[in-house]
């Protein structure tokens, strides 16, 4: 089954090159999307074996990222035929670039869509850490074509900070790789297998000095790809560049595959007993990141930065719920859904709103409520979800772990965090209010204006249904794989 | 044997000195395949206890990737390209080559700090000089300021990190070992495209214009 769902994409992006009609691509797109989410959902119905000698294996913290990237790349695929249709009649040339830009083809566009999806799930299931190494990488190569779809000077220049910052961040994690592999060697020269699992077995006969290194540096080489700061400087550009069922899919899916690679190593950590040196790291990496977000989401005038921001804010909180264990990874497992489900709708409502105003400044689309109704009223409830507002998703996982950690003392770090948090919900809120309610441009409050299509709004409508029940009541299936999940973390309850 | 160890990591890191040194971007692209084939050679003389066919497979396509298909790939993107051959680093050479020497000495104080496991042989060498092969990588990428000096950058990390795997000898399986090689040979291949879209887009690959996009 886990071949399967790796091989699946692979293949359709093979086929999808030798297409020549752009429905039957499109179709081909929504279908693997739909073969993958199926497949998925039966690994929870039946769980899947290891294959490959124990290197590909589905545990319950990799099913939870399975799941979430398999549901936003179905979303995604949905919302793709809509948008690839709309692109090939008028490709989004943004007006400030002074000339319409001409688009990458579409079948190469696919396919590499498809190939990032099957080199993602390959990051979800791979318990050899070499194995892992090599499916984010893939990941990055498969992503990089498709942040430069709008062939312009902005996206390449994306396109080219994308890949170098990338893979000199995931080669510092090569590295570490090899250190690990020293640290596994015992004294009679023989080792222990990078296998996630005979580590865990054997954590106590690991080099603490080695292990401890190996950790930095996958904090670091990872940490590039998850946009943890100082280290996310390639996200903002990438994030804001790319189509936005790209975007959406690298916030939502992407950075929380270089998520899993951290907390990996943070398992092989914890079993070692090095929990104690690991955690605090996460926890500055943690805030580091948020008080980055936060300087930069204040007067943000692109709002696809915003949102790029705002995932750097949101993987920062991530890292710190891991790190402060107990009961706060429950709510960063939770937490990492609720983000990935709002950022994507959120970046899915963003290409809506490009695609009528023609510009990604705060201040040149305003009255958003008005000239696209459905897609305003999204915008509105996204962005007072992704604040952490109640109803939804994002504020009970907030809550959770903000909660942890008044309850371990870790009060000061509370604090923080809720300050942060209030200062970036007044920036994102600033922007949303003139964004929605502002006066709309000339063009577009004079014309009479089409109806929104049902294909560009239903997709990340229901993202918002699923945010909006997942703040009211986490159902008892979803709960049981958080759990899970947290509990091979080393978290409680 | 170790004598012969000793000289290979010895020539790897004078390579880096070159690669520093170098005014012109063919050379540096040589160079950095030199190194290539210097570590398909280290793969055959670091295998202790005979070679088993992973050392030799694993050996074959170091040299022929590395020593062969990059330095034609990017060949290829600077003939496309009709760039201006000249380095033109934002440091110059006699500033960057100090650099060098002192990276060297923080290299072998590095090294010495850092106590191998009882179980693991290598030559003492062999830790300043990977680490060095990587610090000349991350020097060449900030400072370069052509696209494809920075590609010979990325390329002399990946061969700094590959050094350190391959003298010590480390057990990965080979399908990891291929696995990395061939995600280097994507990532050479993905940048060559990008470079030649830079150069048609923007009339030249100089990483330095490349600054649109900022907060």
């Amino acid at each position: 089954m886990i071949v399967a769902l790796i091989l699946l994409p692979t293949f359709a992006a093979a086929a999808v090159l030798a297409i020549r009609s752009a429905a039957a691509r499109r179709t081909l797109l929504v279908l693997v999307a739909l073969g993958h989410a199926g497949l998925t959902a039966a690994t929870f119905v039946r769980p899947a074996g290891p294959q490959l000698g124990g290197w590909l294996l589905l545990d319950p913290l990799g099913a939870v990222f399975l799941a979430i990237l398999s549901l936003l790349f179905l979303t995604a695929a949905l919302y793709g035929i809509g948008y690839l249709a709309r692109e090939a009649r008028r490709p989004t040339g943004l007006a400030d670039e002074g000339f319409l830009a001409t688009n990458q083809p579409e079948a190469v566009f696919t396919a590499c869509l498809l190939m990032f999806l099957a080199t993602m799930t390959l990051v979800t299931v791979s318990h050899n850490f070499g194995l892992l190494w090599v499916a984010v990488e893939a990941t990055t190569l498969a992503s990089a074509p498709l942040i430069y779809f709008h062939r312009q000077k902005r996206s390449l220049e994306a396109t080219w900070k994308y890949l170098l910052v990338c893979s000199v961040g995931i080669a510092v994690a090569l590295l570490g790789n090899f250190f690990l592999a020293i640290a596994v060697t015992e004294p009679d020269g023989r080792s222990i297998p990078l296998v996630l699992n005979d580590l865990l077995a054997a954590a106590d006969q690991l080099d603490p000095t080695w292990l401890k290194a190996t950790f930095l540096l996958f904090l670091v080489g990872y940490g590039t790809k998850m946009g943890l700061a100082p280290l996310h400087t390639w996200l903002p550009d990438a994030h804001s560049e790319a189509p936005s069922m790209v975007s959406a899919l690298l916030s939502g899916a992407l950075l929380n595959c270089a998520f899993l690679a951290i907390l990996r190593i943070l398992q092989v950590c914890s079993a070692a007993g090095l929990a104690g040196f690991a955690q605090p790291l996460l926890i500055l990496f943690g805030l580091l990141s948020m008080s980055v977000a936060a300087v930069f989401i204040i007067r943000q005038d692109d709002f696809k930065r915003m949102l790029a921001y705002s995932s750097v804010e949101h993987m920062g909180l991530l890292a710190l719920g891991v790190g402060l264990g107990g009961a706060a990874t429950f709510g960063a497992m939770l937490h990492a859904l609720n983000h990935s489900l709002t950022k994507g709708m959120l970046f899915l409502v963003a290409g809506n709103l490009l695609a009528a105003y023609r510009t990604k400044s705060v201040a040149g689309t305003g009255g958003a409520i008005r000239v696209l109704p459905v897609s305003g009223a999204l915008w509105i409830a996204g962005i007072l979800a992704i604040c952490g507002s109640p109803p939804f998703g994002p504020f009970v996982s907030e809550l959770a772990i903000i909660k942890a950690a008044f309850d371990q003392n870790a009060t000061w770090v509370a604090v923080a965090v809720l300050s942060l948090l209030a200062v970036i919900f007044i920036g994102m809120a600033a922007a949303m209010l003139r964004m929605a309610y502002g006066a709309p441009p000339e063009r577009l409050a004079a014309e009479t204006r089409p109806r929104e299509q049902a294909c560009t709004f239903l997709p990340p409508l229901a993202l918002a249904v699923l945010v909006l029940v997942l703040g009211v009541y986490v159902p008892p299936v979803v709960e049981d794989a958080l759990r899970l999940a947290a509990l091979a973390l080393g978290g409680r309850q | 044997m170790d004598f012969w160890v000793n000289c290979l990591v010895v020539l790897i890191a004078m390579t880096n000195l070159r690669l520093l040194g170098s005014s012109r971007v063919v050379s540096c692209v040589h160079t950095v395949a030199f190194q290539g084939v210097l570590l398909g050679v280290l793969a055959i003389v670091g295998a202790s206890g005979g070679l088993a066919a992973h050392g030799i497979v694993l050996a074959a396509v170091n040299i022929v990737l590395k020593g062969l298909v990059f330095p034609w790939l990017l060949m290829r993107a600077l003939r496309e390209t009709h760039l201006r051959r000249e380095v033109e680093p934002a440091i110059g050479f006699g500033a960057s080559m100090l650099l060098g020497v002192l990276l060297i000495g923080i290299c072998l104080w590095i090294g010495s700090r850092l106590p191998l496991p009882v179980g693991v042989q290598a030559s003492p060498l062999l830790v300043p000089a990977a680490l060095f092969t990587l610090m000349v990588g991350l020097f060449m990428i900030v400072a370069g300021r052509k696209a494809l000096t920075q590609v010979v950058g990325y390329l002399s990390i990946e061969n700094g990190i590959t050094a350190f795997g391959l003298g010590f000898a480390l057990k990965e399986a080979l399908l990891v070992e291929l696995g990395i090689l061939l995600d280097a040979f994507m990532a050479v291949f993905v940048m060559g495209i990008i470079i030649f879209h830079i150069s048609r887009e923007f009339d030249h690959i100089d990483a330095g214009e490349l600054s649109a996009l900022k907060d």
